[in-house]
């Protein structure tokens, strides 16, 4: 049997276009928004010279974790600066905060809209699943063509690819709130935002910020790739060494990288627990 | 006055629940209608009154619709059909703005499990349904304290629900579903999930508190004695029907079918039923009378011993043949030869504490009031009697 292979990749082409004539200026729009506070970010990153601004750093890492985590963060980021990476881990660091700043004001509506309403969640879930199996790649594509090339697409795609931990999250956070605790909030007569602000936020809380950790790792690992459309930072630095084979350079971008992720991991999973109660 | 009353109020859950509802009132039974439609009846047409200020008690064994029938109260749970009147309003008919009203201002609730809010302190706690209503802060951390003050919880406003043991807790959970002040209370087998001891304190505390606030109380327990113990009058349910209403000396003395009677036939008698219960119409006798009326009426009445009162029924003591006959041999008064050291109890006192001062008296013990007014007397056969399950025939009769 021989059927005609299905116009699958022509119709998503078909969409992009229509898509780009149609949804110009809303683009336009979020082109500049985010193209401005990733800009806003990494100024305020770089605001001083590196050994002021690490000091900064250090000393918010110390006020919200343990002294454990201060250290850390004072001898990565003297390695970040000492192997000559500062500014691009700024960079880096700059497009990682936007993406999963993005990511929370997106994630944490739609995660409540899934916990309240079965319909939403039974559509939303498998495009989560497919959002985050489908490779991050692809995203770039569509990415690029509506918002060309530079920091902007690759912000996009990490919000793509990172946000579904916190819809899940904040959905699950509050689906797991107590049946008894839910019923005592209506039983005083709480209105439905009441319930939600008073009781079931502030109790999903902890498994949240477990979503928003992981959103924001995501972001993290999307920083090498979404420097192949442009984006700069550490994740051009490995890039540009995986494409000349220089295995020394791409290994001491790929570690400033690291210290990156287990310091953002290690405050938010920080947060994580003091918050919960 | 009523405060609430419930017409034929029915909840059944199911996919069709209106389809089920015919089904049942062409008299089909539960079991048919669980089995050829898979719809079960949670509250089967109850029909009841609660009188203000009363603890109106629904007892049931676990799936017997009474935890389904308190949420109805309050529309936690939606009734499929049937009438539900809180002060002559129709509470199934309120929108969602009207509900809330009511519930905030009308009816409280405390829980078995006591949901608590974790992330809360006790004073957050029991200030979060005046929260709610947008009361100031100054007002409503001033309305949370009394509240808890009232509970006995003074001092542990900061704490948090996890550092409290489980009778703390569920202090909070009353102090929470007072602090608004509503006029019924609604108490989900509130006290079930605490040790014996801790149990029969918050019983009596409950009882002390509905005594000085005069709150109508909805309570619903598994425990009969605990029914018996709080209840002005018991609704027992089975199968999601209201099987029995009365006062606890109605369902144990005239249980109304088999089953009730299978329910309580292992109640002790003894800590439910009072003094009041089993006292009979004394003979008595004023001080001024002489002796010798005094004996014609023992033997008139065929007693051996005679109670002395006033003008106004003040017991003043007891006189024995024995002494009667004396005195009129050496022609002294009753005056003389009454005995004023008898044991005396009050009507509310249970059964199985008379054991002791009956066992330890040679005369009929006295109940009397407050006032020392002579209600009755108690002598063994009616206590007996009353334990076996028999009705007193002069029970009260002195009045």
């Amino acid at each position: 049997m021989n059927l005609p292979k299905l116009p699958l990749g022509d119709w998503i082409e078909t969409l992009e276009a229509w898509l780009e004539n149609h949804f110009d200026p809303l683009f336009e729009l979020i082109r500049v928004i985010i193209g401005s506070v990733v800009d806003f970010l990494a100024s305020v990153l770089m605001l001083g010279p590196s050994l002021v601004m690490l000091l900064v750093l250090t000393l918010i890492a110390w006020l919200i974790g343990k002294w454990r985590i201060g250290i850390f963060a004072l001898i990565g980021l003297l390695l970040i600066d000492n192997l000559g990476y500062w500014e691009h881990a700024m960079e880096t660091l700059a497009i990682v905060l936007a993406a999963s700043l993005f990511s929370i004001l997106v994630g944490v509506p739609v995660g409540i809209l899934c916990a309240r309403s079965r319909v939403a969640q039974n559509v939303l879930t498998p495009v989560l699943d497919f959002m985050q199996t489908m490779p991050a790649f692809v995203y770039l594509l569509p990415a690029v063509s509506f918002f060309s090339l530079g920091v902007v697409p690759g912000v996009i795609a990490s919000i793509i690819f990172a946000v579904p931990p916190t819809i899940r999250l904040t959905n699950l956070g509050i689906r797991q709130v107590p049946a008894e605790l839910v019923e005592a909030a209506n039983a005083f007569g709480s209105t439905p935002n009441q319930k939600l602000l008073k009781l079931q936020l502030p109790m999903a809380l902890p498994t949240m910020m477990a979503g928003i950790n992981q959103t924001i790792m995501l972001s993290l690992s999307m920083v090498v790739i979404s420097s192949m459309i442009g984006a700069q930072g550490l994740g051009a630095d490995v890039y540009r060494a995986v494409t000349q084979t220089k295995t020394g350079q791409g290994f001491e971008a790929g570690l400033a990288i690291v210290v990156l992720a287990i310091l953002l991991d290690r405050l938010t999973s920080r947060v994580m627990k003091k918050n919960k109660r | 006055m009523s405060i609430i009353e419930a017409r034929q109020l029915t909840k059944i859950f199911g996919g069709d629940p209106d389809k089920a509802l015919q089904l049942l009132q062409q008299g089909w039974t539960k079991e048919r209608i669980l089995k050829e439609t898979k719809h079960t009846i949670g509250v089967n047409q109850a029909s009841f009154t609660i009188e203000a200020g009363q603890i109106f008690v629904i007892m049931g064994l676990s799936g017997s619709g009474k935890s389904t029938l308190i949420r109805l109260l309050n529309r936690l749970i939606e009734p499929t059909s049937g009438q539900l009147l809180f002060e002559g309003r129709d509470v199934v008919t309120m929108n969602a703005q009207e509900l809330r009203q009511f519930r905030r201002k009308k009816i409280g609730m405390v829980f078995q499990k006591f949901a608590l809010f974790p992330h809360r302190t006790v004073l957050q706690n029991v200030e979060y349904g005046l929260e709610i209503q947008g009361i100031d802060k100054t007002t409503r951390k001033q309305m949370a304290q009394q509240s808890l003050e009232l509970v006995g919880l003074k001092g542990w406003e900061d704490s948090y629900p996890d550092q409290l043991s489980g009778g703390m807790q569920q202090r909070v959970g009353l102090a929470r579903g007072l602090a608004n002040d509503p006029d019924v209370l609604l108490m989900d087998e509130a006290f079930s999930a605490l040790d014996p001891l801790i149990r029969k304190d918050m019983q009596d505390e409950l009882l002390q508190l509905q005594s000085t606030m005069q709150k109508t109380i909805v309570f619903i327990t598994h425990d009969l004695d605990e029914a018996l113990r709080i209840g002005d009058r018991i609704a027992l349910m089975k199968d999601g029907v209201i099987v029995q209403i009365g006062t606890p000396e109605e369902i144990l003395m005239e249980p109304a079918n088999q089953y009730v009677e299978r329910f309580i036939e292992d109640v002790d008698l003894s800590k439910v039923l009072t003094a009041a219960h089993v006292m009979i119409r004394p003979e008595t006798i004023r001080l001024e009378r002489g002796p010798r009326v005094a004996l014609q009426l023992m033997r008139e009445q065929g007693v051996s011993s005679l109670y002395v009162t006033d003008k106004g029924k003040k017991l003043l003591g007891v006189i024995t043949a024995e002494g009667a006959s004396a005195a009129l041999k050496e022609g002294l008064l009753l005056e003389d030869i009454l005995v004023r050291d008898i044991p005396k109890v009050a009507p509310d006192t249970f059964l199985h504490e008379l054991f002791d001062p009956m066992s330890s008296s040679h005369v009929p013990l006295a109940v009397i009031d407050e006032a020392e007014r002579l209600l009755g007397i108690i002598i063994r056969g009616s206590v007996l009697a009353a334990l076996a399950g028999n009705t007193v025939p002069e029970a009260g009769a002195a009045r």
